[in-house]
């Protein structure tokens, strides 16, 4: 089996953010990057099939050299290699077609991308994957197993879950469930020796139309200060609620 | 040229986020000077999308379409948008409609923009405001092609009335085998009353309540207030509660009108998760934590002292309010 994980590049999640070039431009100043935790808990799952099924994986990224060190974390944390499409992210859309092509060309069976990145929180790459390429897809993925080209695989949904069937090739939208936060790795100093030696491909974006563009950037307003209200006083409180905030 | 949404509905009834994207349509209908058209999928009434704003309704009754399937249903949706010659198609951020909107988007090749906050910034050219970085900032987005999908991000608009005339008509979308590649062999739902995704308010619980066996607490809170029950990373880490309660950064995002954390610091990640709440109320022993700078409402007090009490001044309030 053949897995391809895709991973973003993403500002740390304690990172503040600002904005650059008149609020159009992320501030990368002092911002810490890592693999997107969605991803992660997909790369998780994807060594596993690496270990326990002998499915070899590959991590891919969309974006320029300065992503490298994210691509070279997943290979010390046991991908086989890895590709980078030697482009800037601009929409959701373009990330997928250039991901499909991959895709399409190294004929992959399994592909595993986060339901959401965590900075422009878009959650649209793996689905478009799957329209664009006409592939099974499965979004919230909460488990999977595989066996042959058999799959078995558990969805979140609100207030649930679903277990479904399907076969591969597929597409699924990762998260947190399909492995558990115990589970993940950090990378020991052998897997951080041999990554540098892997392969990390670099290849040139295909053309893409502009369906959208991110024009500009806004911080949230600056909230009112809290009120605090005595532990002796809950009276108060429910007052506050109710004719205040009218939430209750 | 109508505006198209899709009318989720669950066991024969609408849900809340259908009668938010066809109030939020209303509006946008209005400023381009078109129409409102709902899909609906096997929903046997569906008059009572006329008090939001609805013109018309196609009406989808197939019995393969019985469980919700997302390819199969972004293809209805499809079909019902170049039906109408739609220019713009507006889904909501339930679970189920994240799954299909980047299909329907691929499937009318159409510019997406998901998470969108508020009505448009601009029509010409089509702007939208949207969350981005987790809740950290916001991001506008501008829509180049022909025929656009927004999703508009829950609870960010809210249900309005806005009484229509209806008319209800038959829709047979062609339906492909292909479409079913993916079988749902089993559902299981969780036996809590209310779903965090339904929920007008929910009440949170983290490690300050010190074990599984104080949850009571939290779950007679929530029964009074007719809330949802969540929890914190380390509580789901812990495994004192299912991981389908955790909210925050990598867990379900929350954004309700009223938010109450019982025992949680309030870690940047779990500030990004629930920050799109309109109300938060916060409860904590330590007044230096952290979510004592972005809460509205907050006491300083032992969750075992407070929260007891609380819970009985708000049956008395209810008993009053009734």
């Amino acid at each position: 089996m053949k897995i391809l994980v895709c991973i973003s590049h993403v500002p740390d999640t304690t990172s503040k953010i600002n904005f650059t070039n008149a609020d159009t431009e992320f501030d990368t100043n002092g911002v810490q990057y890592v693999i997107n935790p969605n991803d992660e808990f997909g790369l998780t799952r994807a060594i596993w099939f690496q270990e326990q099924q002998g499915a070899t994986v590959t991590v891919v990224n969309v974006g320029g050299p300065e992503t490298e060190p994210t691509l070279r974390k997943a290979l010390a944390i046991g991908a086989n290699d890895a590709i980078r499409i030697n482009a800037t992210p601009t929409d959701g859309f373009f990330v997928a077609k250039q991901l499909a092509e991959v895709i399409k060309s190294g004929a992959y069976d399994l592909v595993i991308a986060g339901k959401e990145s965590l900075d422009y929180n878009g959650g649209m790459v793996p689905g478009m994957i799957a329209g664009i390429l006409g592939y099974n897809f499965l979004n919230s993925c909460i488990d999977i197993t595989v066996d042959g080209t058999n799959i078995k695989a558990v969805r979140e949904i609100d207030g649930g879950k679903e277990t479904i069937s399907t076969s591969l090739p597929l597409i699924i939208g990762g998260q947190k469930g399909i492995v558990e936060e115990k589970d993940l790795r950090i990378p020991n100093m052998r897997g951080i020796m041999t990554a540098r030696t892997k392969s990390l491909n670099v290849v040139e974006p295909i053309a893409v139309a502009i369906n959208t563009k991110a024009v500009k950037f806004e911080k949230p307003a600056p909230k009112s200060a809290i009120k605090m209200i005595s532990p002796d006083n809950l009276d108060e409180l429910i007052n506050l609620l109710h004719n205040e905030a009218k939430v209750i | 040229m109508s505006i198209l949404i899709y009318a989720e509905s669950a066991e024969g009834k609408f849900k809340k986020v259908a009668f938010e994207i066809a109030s939020y349509a209303k509006k946008v209908a209005k400023s381009l000077g078109t129409t409102v058209t709902a899909l609906t999928i096997n929903t046997e009434n569906v008059s009572e999308l006329a008090k939001y704003g609805v013109d018309k309704v196609l009406k989808v009754n197939n019995d393969k379409l019985a469980g919700f399937n997302a390819k199969a249903y972004a293809d209805v949706i499809k079909q019902a948008a170049q039906q109408e010659n739609t220019k713009l198609v507006i889904l909501s951020s339930s679970t189920d409609s994240i799954y299909l909107s980047s299909l329907v988007a691929v499937n009318l090749e159409a510019g997406f923009a998901s998470n969108v906050v508020g009505l448009p910034v601009s029509t010409t050219p089509f702007q939208v405001k949207r969350n981005a970085f987790s809740n950290k900032a916001f991001n506008i987005t501008e829509i180049n092609t022909d025929v656009k999908v927004i999703g508009l991000a829950k609870n960010s608009y809210g249900i309005f009335e806005n009484t229509s005339t209806l008319t209800e008509e038959a829709f047979n979308p062609s339906i492909g085998d292909n479409d079913f590649g993916i079988k749902v062999e089993s559902v299981e739902k969780t036996s809590e009353k209310v779903s965090i995704a339904d929920a007008d308010i929910v009440v949170s619980g983290g490690r300050g309540l010190k074990g599984p066996e104080n949850w009571n607490l939290i779950e007679d809170l929530a029964a009074v207030l007719g809330a949802a029950t969540a929890c914190s990373k380390p509580v789901s880490d812990l495994g004192w509660r299912p991981h389908g309660e955790h909210v925050g950064q990598t867990g379900k995002p929350v954004a309700t009108n009223l938010y109450i954390a019982i025992g949680i610091s309030g870690a940047i990640q779990h500030i990004a998760g629930i920050n799109a709440s309109k109300v938060k109320v916060v409860i904590n022993t330590d007044p230096e934590a952290p979510f004592f700078k972005v809460a509205d409402y907050g006491i300083v007090g032992d969750a075992f002292d407070v929260v007891p009490r609380l819970i009985e001044k708000l049956k008395a309030f209810k008993a009053q309010n009734a």
